[in-house]
This record gives structure tokens, C-alpha cells and sequence, in this order.
């Protein structure tokens, strides 16, 4: 079980609690806005673009070549910036605080 | 003899890759287009940053001139916001966006169930069918009055229009089917200029887009593009689905039995078929691409169709993986032009192949003529002209 924050753009805090999936399934099934997940998690729409609180960006992996570039053409991307439904939902995201991008 | 039946039935839903030598070897490929070539981009990496850069390379040119081939003797209205740049751009799409999500909605998604399910069940009572002008340009007509929330009615009209609206099969630019589809906006608009309702056209002929009422000439701009943008490339996706099924009966089983993965099957066959196969851009500097020049005021497109098919991205890029998990395809464009009716879209794709899964046993291809694209050196299958098949 872990912990999810997002924070959307109108600085509204949606807590969330998920076991498996992505996080990007996480935030569509809970409504948070702004996640829209269009391409179904495949890495191709950039409509899950999320940016790690630098506080918890030590519970994420690297973002593999292919996220990488896609963020690279990103203008509103910086370095905490990642694509969500790239992140799996496990253990060590437990209290990790995402802010919506879009 | 049930050999060479196999044999002729895997060729017609294989989408060869027309470009694959020319992305490997230079990355380009020159097309002439009425005296105004056209350099086309082939690679991934190259298509996703031209995309991504619309100060160098730009769509808001003289109307029609990013289009190939080129619509400027054709028409003089500016397609929104399909040619026009950012900043301006960002200001139409803010306006468009929320309405063209509405897809993402479950009330949305039922109507498009019940379009989609009656037109399968109608089909399946024939003997056989031809799929483009019977099931796919019914199908995108009938989704479409959803989208612009109007009513089902409309559909009949636009069926009869035929499967071009802009293009017919024996000129590349048919002026007089343009006016068709010009002078029957001009009437919706007045329409709703004097009954304002719940639909696209009344929300657009009541915006304020940087602080100007926008014009009926630009409500127009607007309205032609989901009517010719979301036409063919719907039209197309869904016509070659039905033939990818037909030779792929266990893929349709997959679907029935692992509903999981639709949306990455949806995704996966439109990067296979990418409907669309590439859009120009007008370059405003004397740059380079690929370590190839490119030449102020001249063409270049973003093809779409080779970006997708590039091993730097792709593992077998040439097969259908349904599943595939990773998949960064350009079907839908990249960047700030990216598709606005892919919500849309892609919901009817999922919708489709779950009924198709649910309903359909067997599809079985009776006759068929493809439709090949030639662009210069290139030729590239993009979808049929006609294929008849039956359900069962
Ligand atoms: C499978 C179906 C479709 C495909 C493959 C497709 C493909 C594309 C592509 C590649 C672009 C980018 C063009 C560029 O960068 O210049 C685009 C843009 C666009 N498409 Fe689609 N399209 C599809 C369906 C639709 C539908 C159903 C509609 C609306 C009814 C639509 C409306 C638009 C509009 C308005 C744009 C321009 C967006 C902008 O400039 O901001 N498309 N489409
Ligand atoms: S959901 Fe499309 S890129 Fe993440």
C-alpha cells in the first residue's frame, strides 16, 4: 500500500492510497484534474505530466530514454518532471507528494 | 490452394513501411508538389523536435500551404487552430480544449457504445458489405454528431457526401466538394448565430478569444477542420482495424478475453496504420535538419507514418505487438499541433474493438483494393479504397 499526494495546479491536495497499476491509473480513477492519461499509459500523449515534490524525489527510479525524450520537448518540464503513468504504483512511493502540471 | 489463400490473406492488413531505406540512409525524402517541394522528415527524433519548434518551422503560413499536397489554390480561409502559432494558438486551443475532453465522460461514452453496437448489429445481418462506405463513414458520421453535439440526423447528410470531402478519387483537389461541406457551415452557422444551442458551433460564435468576439469566418476555420481533419484518419483506422481482425481472428479472442489491454491495443494499431501519414510545415530561417539544409520559405512535413516505424524507438517496429507496453507513436501528431480529436478518437477505436470482441466471431474479407499514397519516390499503403467483407 502507498500513499499518494497530487497536487493539482489550482493547489488543490487529493490524497490517495493504491496498491498496483500506475500512478497515472491511480490519479484517472480518482479524479484528479489534469491527469487525463489519453494514450492509456503507453509514453505517447504526455497528458500524465506530473513533478516530484523535491522532498520525496529519492523514492523514484530513472525515467527510461524513451520518458526522457519525451519530456525533453516538454516546455513546461523541468528536472523533477515526470511522465506518471511511467511510475508504478509499490511500497516505496508510500508518501511521495506529486504536483500536476497541467 | 488453402496455401495460396493464406498467402494473399496476410498481404492485405500488412501496412509495409514505404520509407524505411530513406530514414535509414538519410533521414529525408524530397517530394515535388506543385512547385513547391516538400522535404519530408523520416525519422522520430527529427519529426518529434521540428514539431516541437514552430518559430523555425511554422503552420501559420498562407492557408492550405502547410497542407500536401498544398490547398492554396483551393481556399483562402485559415484552418484554426490548426494554422495558426502559438501564442495565438494556445489562446484557441484554452477555448477548444474542455469541449473536445468531454470523450473522457461516461454519458459520452454510452452514446458512442449505442452508435457503434447498432451499426455492428446491422451489418451483422448482411451476407457481406463494403467496409469504407457502409460501416467506417457511417460509423465516424454518426460519432460525430456527438462530438459536435448535434443531432443524429446530420449523419445522414454528411454519409452522403461520400468518403471525401475534400478529395476525390479522380482530381487530388476537388474545389466542388470543398463547397459542399463550405456552404453547408455557412448555413449551421447562421443557424446558430440565430438559435444559439448546446452544440460546437453556438460555444464558438459565442467566444471571446483575446479579448475579440470571434468571427463567423473563424467559427468556420474551426468547424471545417473537425469535419476534414476527423474524417479520412477516422475513417481509415477503422477500416483497416476491421482488416487486421479479419486476418487476426485470436487477437479479436485476446480482446474478448483480457478486456485489459484495448486501450494499449488501440494505441498499438494506430501506430501500425498511423491514418495520417505525415503535415507540413513552412520553414522561416535557412536551417538544417538531419545535417541535411533546408531552405528559408520552403517545405518540409513531419511524417508521421516513417516516425513511427523507426527501430530507434521501436522493437519490430514492423509488427503488430498488441500489447505493446512502451510505445511512443506520432499518430497524433506531437507538440502543439497535437491531434484535438484524439480524445475522441481513440474513445471510438476502444469502443469498437470491445464490440467487436463481444459481437463478432469471425470476419472474413471477400474482396478488396488498396489505397496507395505516392509521394515522390514513396509509395505507402495508407488504407482501402474498398473492402468487402462479411461477420459473423
Ligand atoms: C485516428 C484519427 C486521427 C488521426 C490519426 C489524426 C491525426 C492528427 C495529426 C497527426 C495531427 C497533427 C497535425 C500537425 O501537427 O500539423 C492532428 C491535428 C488535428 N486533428 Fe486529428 N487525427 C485524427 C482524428 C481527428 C478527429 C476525430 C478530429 C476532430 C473531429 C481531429 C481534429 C484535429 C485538429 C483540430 C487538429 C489540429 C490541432 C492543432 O492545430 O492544435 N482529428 N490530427
Ligand atoms: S498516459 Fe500517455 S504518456 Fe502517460
Amino acid at each position: 500500500m502507498a500513499k499518494i499526494t497530487f497536487i493539482t495546479k489550482d493547489q488543490e491536495s487529493i490524497v490517495v492510497e493504491g496498491t498496483a497499476g500506475s500512478v497515472m491509473e491511480l490519479a484517472v480513477q480518482n479524479n484528479v484534474k489534469g491527469i487525463d492519461g489519453d494514450c492509456g499509459g503507453v509514453c505517447s500523449c504526455a497528458t500524465c505530466h506530473v513533478q516530484v515534490d523535491p522532498a520525496s524525489a529519492d523514492k523514484l527510479g530513472e525515467a527510461s530514454e524513451i520518458e526522457q525524450d519525451m519530456l525533453e520537448l516538454d516546455d513546461d518540464a523541468n528536472e523533477y518532471s515526470r511522465l506518471c503513468c511511467q511510475l508504478q504504483v509499490t511500497e516505496a512511493l508510500d508518501g511521495v507528494v506529486l504536483n500536476v502540471v497541467k | 490452394m488453402e496455401h495460396l489463400k493464406e498467402d494473399k490473406k496476410t498481404k492485405l492488413s500488412e501496412f509495409p513501411d514505404a520509407f524505411e531505406q530513406a530514414r535509414i540512409e538519410k533521414g529525408y525524402g524530397e517530394i515535388d508538389d506543385q512547385n513547391d517541394p516538400v522535404t519530408m522528415l523520416l525519422r522520430l527524433k527529427d519529426v518529434r523536435k521540428t514539431a516541437h519548434n514552430w518559430k523555425t518551422f511554422i503552420s501559420g503560413a498562407e492557408p492550405g500551404r502547410i497542407v500536401v499536397p498544398s490547398e492554396v489554390h483551393i481556399r483562402d480561409i485559415r484552418q484554426i487552430p490548426f494554422e495558426v502559432d502559438p501564442p495565438e494558438h494556445k489562446s484557441y486551443r484554452d477555448l477548444v480544449e474542455p469541449w473536445f475532453k468531454r470523450p473522457l465522460g461516461e454519458e459520452y461514452q454510452k452514446v458512442l457504445k449505442t452508435i457503434i453496437d447498432e451499426l455492428i448489429d446491422e451489418v451483422l445481418t448482411m451476407d457481406q458489405f463494403e467496409v469504407v462506405g457502409d460501416f467506417s463513414l457511417k460509423l465516424q458520421s454518426r460519432a460525430l454528431t456527438t462530438l459536435l453535439n448535434v443531432p443524429y440526423k446530420e449523419s445522414e447528410t454528411w454519409i452522403d457526401w461520400g468518403v471525401h470531402v475534400f478529395r476525390s478519387e479522380d482530381t487530388d483537389l476537388d474545389g466542388g466538394k470543398a463547397n459542399i461541406l463550405f456552404d453547408y457551415l455557412d448555413e449551421k452557422i447562421e443557424e446558430a448565430s440565430k438559435n444559439p444551442g448546446d452544440d460546437l458551433y453556438s460555444l464558438l460564435l459565442s467566444a471571446v478569444v483575446d479579448g475579440k468576439k470571434m468571427t463567423k469566418e473563424e467559427v468556420k476555420g474551426v468547424m471545417i477542420l473537425t469535419f476534414a481533419g476527423g474524417r479520412d484518419t477516422v475513417i481509415n483506422a477503422v477500416t483497416n482495424s476491421i482488416a487486421y481482425f479479419a486476418e487476426h481472428p485470436n487477437s479479436l479472442k485476446r480482446i474478448a478475453q483480457e478486456p485489459e489491454i484495448t486501450g494499449r491495443a488501440v494505441e498499438e494499431l494506430v501506430r501500425y496504420f498511423a491514418p495520417l501519414t505525415h503535415m507540413g510545415r513552412v520553414v522561416t530561417e535557412d536551417t538544417q535538419v538531419c545535417e541535411h539544409a533546408i531552405k528559408n520559405d520552403s517545405r518540409v512535413s513531419l511524417c508521421w507514418a516513417s516516425a513511427n516505424r523507426d527501430s530507434a524507438a521501436f522493437e519490430n517496429p514492423n509488427e503488430v505487438v498488441l500489447d505493446r507496453k512502451v510505445n511512443p507513436h506520432v499518430s497524433f501528431g506531437f507538440s502543439t499541433h497535437n491531434c484535438l480529436g484524439a480524445t475522441h478518437a481513440r474513445q471510438i477505436l476502444k469502443i469498437l474493438l470491445t464490440s467487436l470482441a463481444e459481437k463478432v466471431k469471425d470476419i472474413e474479407i471477400k474482396d478488396a483494393k488498396e489505397n496507395i499514397e505516392e509521394w515522390g519516390e514513396f509509395n505507402r499503403k495508407v488504407g482501402f479504397k474498398n473492402i468487402t467483407v462479411s461477420f459473423n
